[in-house]
């Protein structure tokens, strides 16, 4: 499997920028609610549609990485839970694909802090 | 006359049965999906087929269950409409690829990609009866050293 490392980046105010160099509104949306529902210590929102089948500016594919306090105790499980239901209605109007990296600021510390890019596209967008 | 009224109800009684399954648009579909992931111990839902997968994340989830040498069965999503949506309603969860272990859901191939870093996958699949691949390799490693 082609992995192609990303450094990560310690600001919570740094923003992705895609491929036409704007941040579109649904990431701004995502990053927003993540930052103060989860009071996110360190939030990556990486907009990945450009790895896809779908038009240039689009945001249909996001990869968040979240930092937070309230991941503590939780399962992996919940965790994605958690997130899946703050992005809920993104989910159900046009994200079509959301992958997550939820950890505690412990684990994150431990971590290298490398975030691997998703898996390139196999074209089955919506077909 | 017992016989007879027994017979001339009975009908009455399957065909009001029959249509009040019918009123539940989504009955069938959760029916269909607890069958398919309570009669298998692993069950992965995806896009495209193991020898085609026909999305990143599926193939991850293909190639994870491969390293271990799981047997599984899969289902194409994009081939039926229906499960595509039915299986999002059934576990609550937004996307696809899904997998399921002994009728339950266990995640999506971010989940799955973490457990089996952490070997968590191995003690799962263990829990069903599953010795995954890579636990046998690790095993005849050490009779190696011995």
């Amino acid at each position: 499997m082609n992995i192609i490392l990303r450094p990560g980046v310690f600001n919570c105010l740094n923003i992705h920028r895609n491929m036409s160099g704007m941040v579109g509104i649904i990431e701004y949306t995502i990053r927003n609610k993540l930052l103060s529902l989860l009071e996110a210590k360190h939030l990556d929102v990486i907009n990945e549609s450009h790895m896809h089948n779908v038009p240039k500016g689009a945001e249909t594919h996001f990869k968040v990485v979240v930092v937070s306090d309230k991941f503590e105790g939780l399962p992996l499980i919940k965790r994605h839970r958690l997130v899946n239901d703050i992005l809920k209605d993104e989910l159900q109007s046009g994200v079509h694909a959301l992958s997550i990296i939820a950890k505690t600021p412990q684990q994150w510390d431990c971590s290298d802090k490398v975030v691997e890019s998703s898996p390139t596209c196999k074209g089955g967008f919506g077909k | 006359m017992n016989n007879l009224l027994r017979r001339s109800i009975f009908p009455i009684y399957a065909n009001s049965l029959k249509l009040s399954c019918r009123s539940f648009a989504d009955v069938p579909i959760k029916e269909k999906i607890d069958n398919i992931v309570k009669n298998n111990k692993v069950v992965v839902f995806m896009k495209g087929v193991p020898d085609a997968p026909r999305c990143g994340f599926s193939n991850a989830v293909v190639q994870i269950m491969r390293m271990h040498a799981v047997t599984y069965d899969s289902h194409d999503v994009l081939s039926d409409e229906d499960l595509r949506q039915g299986i999002k309603d059934y576990s609550n969860w937004p996307t696809i690829p899904q997998v399921f272990i002994n009728g339950e859901f266990v995640g999506g191939c971010d989940i799955m990609l973490q457990m089996h870093q952490s070997g968590e996958l191995i003690e799962e699949l263990k829990k069903v009866g599953i010795k995954s691949a890579l636990l046998t390799a690790e095993e005849s490693k050490k009779e190696e050293v011995k």
